[in-house]
């Protein structure tokens, strides 16, 4: 500790801090989130934050951007102190920030949302919708993803909606310091290179970055200074080139803690769901699912890894029911189904963690243990009557399988952590007693440790002979927890690959078929 | 170290403060109408005689029966502005078949129906306008506020046609029809307490246990508090919210009978804006608008306070214009602190989950 304190003066006295926050303390009622926490932000250089979920990155970020006051100490801005009442302060000193969870406006088109609130217009009155569409365009192209200005944002995917977040930023006028939390979370490989791309170039118009990421290796690759946080507390502060991973995660947790990575072994259960040429069509041509057959056993972990856009999450949906005008035939344990109902096919025996938590995994009025039981009630009552001690009984078992951290089970799910809630969407799939569990992104905007768990979670049940589908976009993740690995592309099967075939090179290679501007990148 | 455990111990203070401030919060519709009930009593002597407390709440039962049925609906995450006509037209099929019963031109005939069976009819139609709101709103995905605006018309219209008007008067029946016995709903009582008052218990015991111990009541929850996610969890939003149109139907039905037998007669405008009446009730009794969140409990206590409300400034004399501006007030007020309420509980818990880490 007190050498990293050291550290960490030296890296003060240099006269490089574009941004500087200052014995920084913020007290809500009843807890401590930030405790005289010193920040630097260097000119035109990545500045990644990082802590587990709870020590205070969060907070540290609203204050820079202006969102919270702190209860204490000083911001400072090339040198000057300034006080950011709001986020229009804020950005009028030209700090920006993209947040982790999106705030677009989806009842409006691209470039209405890339220009809202900082109108161009014409004899100051009338919009001038043809610069806007000119500008938007412009933004698109130079961040790789030319859609279409007049496109709604309700019907672009969340990967893209991020670049329009992105472009929103860009937009900006006079930009010093751009805080971008968790923006690769929903980015596929190919997208996260556009977005490092990006994020050299601000660096070079010496743009400042506040860069919040849980993902290691990336922080890695594209960090310049890390500082980490714990319990509302700084740990340290050091340049990326000094250090290595087991270094962050020893800072970050306060201990040494390693990935568990599942050993893969060639799974001999009874195949439990076959797909055959599973086709949906696309609104306005093409499709969305291309003739997808594949297979999956009994305590077999398939992963899917493919582009944004590639049909991963519509894979799932449509094994859900959720698009009955697809085509094609799925057999349920050698039955031939037909999914067309969501309540059906979760009684046939399929389970659904979504890949949205808040939007689609949670009713947030509802109690922690109302969450949990939400789509098992039927199992609990006697004629329609709903037995509480059945209820309370199998929420006691999941709480307890799933380790999930619960003061009172009868509090609002709002009182959980990111981690926790996302158990608590999973451990709802569970309690269905399902065949197949189907999980989408399931470790989008969790900490490590949280993720780790999840991970243990999902082998668990693997190895209690459910047949699991795991999508994610995180190159490693899908590598380590899978047996086997189904890659799609335009909504085609481009690649399986089992065991040792399972590297980042084979995925990256099958993910970008058909995507030759890509894959153009990646070589 | 010492700094933050001074800090926690504060804290624990502060926590004690404010849950006692959220339990004042949670019982403000009840302690305002303790304090109705007060300053009535105090400025109008009358006010707290047996007699006009059993007419207030006679009033307030037709509130609360409405209320609760609005209840649901609002909780599962829509509106149903429906419910007045559906008093207005219930009351007229129930009055007509009563006055003049059912003619069957084309055969002659006249068929006059049991009370019983006639009750039944016009609870039926309720539950068939509730049916079609509920197929417009799941079926149709047509806004609520607009399939009921629209049915809501349609309903006052046919009360309308069906009498061209007019009123039905003098509902006692014949003996030798074998049709009499309907004033007796209005008027009747037991254990001396109206029998309107027993219909609110039984309705409201009902739709609490439903909403508590079935998984249809916790559906509804879940459809009004995160309709996509109730999706995803298997629940199969559209009967949900098909019973709750149909049920508020039920409950608009009863009230219409309820009322023309009290008047022991029917006339097409009765129920004229009631919805308001049952929209203020769940509002003041912490139905959340925005769906997802609300109890029984509070809704009748919300009825209470209108109906209160209402008969004691009609005792004080205060004018019908002055009324409308104080219970236009209230309504506002009430929403207001229960928004300031929801955003302390809010607070807590994300102070409950910084404090867990």
């Amino acid at each position: 500790m007190m050498n990293q304190e050291g550290g960490r003066r030296d890296l003060q006295s240099t006269d490089q801090i574009c941004l500087a926050a200052r014995g920084v303390t913020k007290i809500y009622p009843g807890t401590v989130a930030l405790d005289k926490v010193d920040f630097n932000v260097y000119r035109g250089k990545v500045n990644v934050l990082i802590g587990e979920n709870g020590a205070g990155k969060s907070t540290l970020m609203k204050i820079i951007a202006g969102i919270e006051q702190p209860t204490e100490g000083k911001i400072f801005l090339n040198g000057e102190e300034i006080h950011l009442h709001n986020t229009r302060d804020a950005a009028a000193k030209g700090i920006g920030i993209i947040h982790q969870e999106l705030n677009l406006f989806p009842n409006l088109n691209v470039y209405q949302n890339i220009f809202m609130a900082r109108e161009a217009t014409k004899y100051g009155i009338v919009l001038d919708n043809k610069k806007h569409k000119e500008k938007a365009r412009e933004l698109l192209e130079k961040l790789e993803h030319p859609i279409s200005p007049e496109a709604m944002v309700s019907e672009l995917r969340v990967g893209q909606q991020q670049i329009v977040e992105i472009a929103k930023t860009m937009a900006q006028q006079d930009l010093h310091v751009l805080i971008m939390d968790e923006p690769t979370s929903s980015l596929s490989a190919a997208e996260v290179e556009v977005l490092f791309r990006i994020i050299g170039e601000l660096k070079e118009q010496g743009i400042s970055i506040v860069y919040i990421s849980h993902r290691l290796e990336e922080i890695m690759r594209i960090g310049d200074y890390v500082t980490i946080l714990r319990d509302g507390r700084l740990i340290a502060e050091e340049e990326i080139k000094n250090i290595d991973i087991p270094w962050i995660v020893k800072n970050m947790v306060g201990h040494s803690k390693t990935k568990t990575i599942k050993k893969q072994t060639e799974v001999k259960g009874k195949e439990l769901l076959r797909v055959e040429s599973l086709t949906l069509p696309r609104k306005g041509g093409g499709y969305t699912l291309d003739k997808v057959s594949f297979s999956l056993r009994e305590g077999e972990i398939l992963g899917v890894y493919g582009l944004l856009g590639a049909g991963r999450t519509e894979l799932i949906e449509t094994l859900m029911g959720m698009h009955p005008e697809a085509t094609g035939d799925i057999y349920l344990e050698g039955k031939k189904i037909k999914p067309r109902f969501i309540w059906e096919q979760i009684q046939r025996g399929f389970a659904h963690i979504p890949e949205d938590r808040q939007r689609e995994g949670l009713v947030q009025t509802l109690s922690i243990a109302k969450n949990l039981t939400l789509s098992s009630l039927s199992n609990y009552t006697k004629g329609f009557h709903l037995v509480q001690n059945k209820e309370d009984e199998s929420i006691t078992k999941i709480i307890q399988d799933l380790s999930i951290k619960v003061a009172d089970r009868k509090l609002p799910i709002l009182s959980l952590s990111g981690g926790n809630q996302q158990k608590v969407v999973i451990g709802k799939g569970i309690l269905t007693s399902p065949k197949i569990l189907l999980l989408d992104e399931p470790t989008r905007g969790i900490d490590v440790g949280a993720k780790a768990e999840v991970f243990d979670i999902i082998g668990k049940f693997a190895l209690q002979g459910l047949g699991i589908i795991v999508v994610s976009s995180e190159l490693k993740e899908v590598i380590s927890i899978s047996d086997r690995v189904i890659v799609l592309s335009n909504g085609k099967l481009t690649g399986e690959f089992r065991g040792d075939e399972i590297t980042e090179q084979a995925l990256v290679g099958a993910s970008a078929a058909g995507h030759n501007y890509c894959y153009a990148q990646h070589t | 170290m010492n700094g933050l455990l001074n800090i926690n111990n504060n804290s624990a203070v502060k926590k004690n403060n404010t849950s006692i401030g959220i339990l004042l919060l949670k019982a403000r519709t009840f302690i305002a109408l303790i304090v109705l009930i007060i300053v009535f009593s105090i400025l109008s002597p009358n006010f707290l005689t047996a007699q006009s407390l059993i007419l207030v709440a006679k009033h307030v039962a037709l509130y609360a029966i409405m209320g609760i049925g609005m209840t649901a609906v609002i909780i599962s995450g829509g509106i149903d502005l429906s419910v007045g006509s559906v008093v207005g037209l219930s009351g007229m099929i129930a009055g007509g078949l009563i006055y003049q019963g059912l003619v069957l031109n084309t055969f002659g005939v006249t068929i006059y129906f049991n009370v019983l069976v006639i009750m039944f009819i016009a609870a039926m139609l309720g539950v068939l306008v509730g049916a079609v709101n509920g197929i417009l709103v799941s079926k149709f995905k047509v806004a609520a506020f607009i399939a009921t605006l629209g049915t809501m018309y349609i309903a006052r219209g046919f009360a309308l046609i069906r009498s061209g008007g007019e009123t039905f008067p003098n509902l006692v029946g014949k003996p030798e029809l074998g049709n009499t016995g309907f004033p007796l709903l209005g008027a009747g009582s037991v254990l001396g307490i109206p029998i309107s008052i027993w219909i609110m218990i039984v309705i409201g015991a009902v739709t609490a246990y439903i909403f508590k111990k079935t998984p249809l009541g916790w559906h509804i929850f879940a459809v009004g508090g995160n309709e996509k996610a109730a999706l995803l969890s298997g629940i199969r939003v559209n009967r949900v919210k098909m019973f709750v149109y149909m049920f508020s139907g039920f409950c608009s039905a009863i009230v219409g009978l309820i009322v023309s037998s009290q008047l022991v007669a029917a006339h097409p405008a009765t129920g004229e804006s009631w919805e308001m009446n049952a929209i203020a009730a769940a509002v003041l009794g912490g139905t959340s608008m925005s769906g997802g969140v609300g109890t029984i409990g509070g809704t009748l206590i919300g009825a209470f306070v209108i109906g209160v409300l209402n008969d004691g400034m009609i005792m004080l004399g205060v004018s019908e214009f002055w009324q409308m501006v104080i219970k236009g007030i209230v309504i506002i007020v009430a929403v207001i602190v229960d928004q300031f309420q929801r955003d302390l509980e809010n607070k807590l818990a994300l102070q409950t989950r910084n404090n867990s880490h």
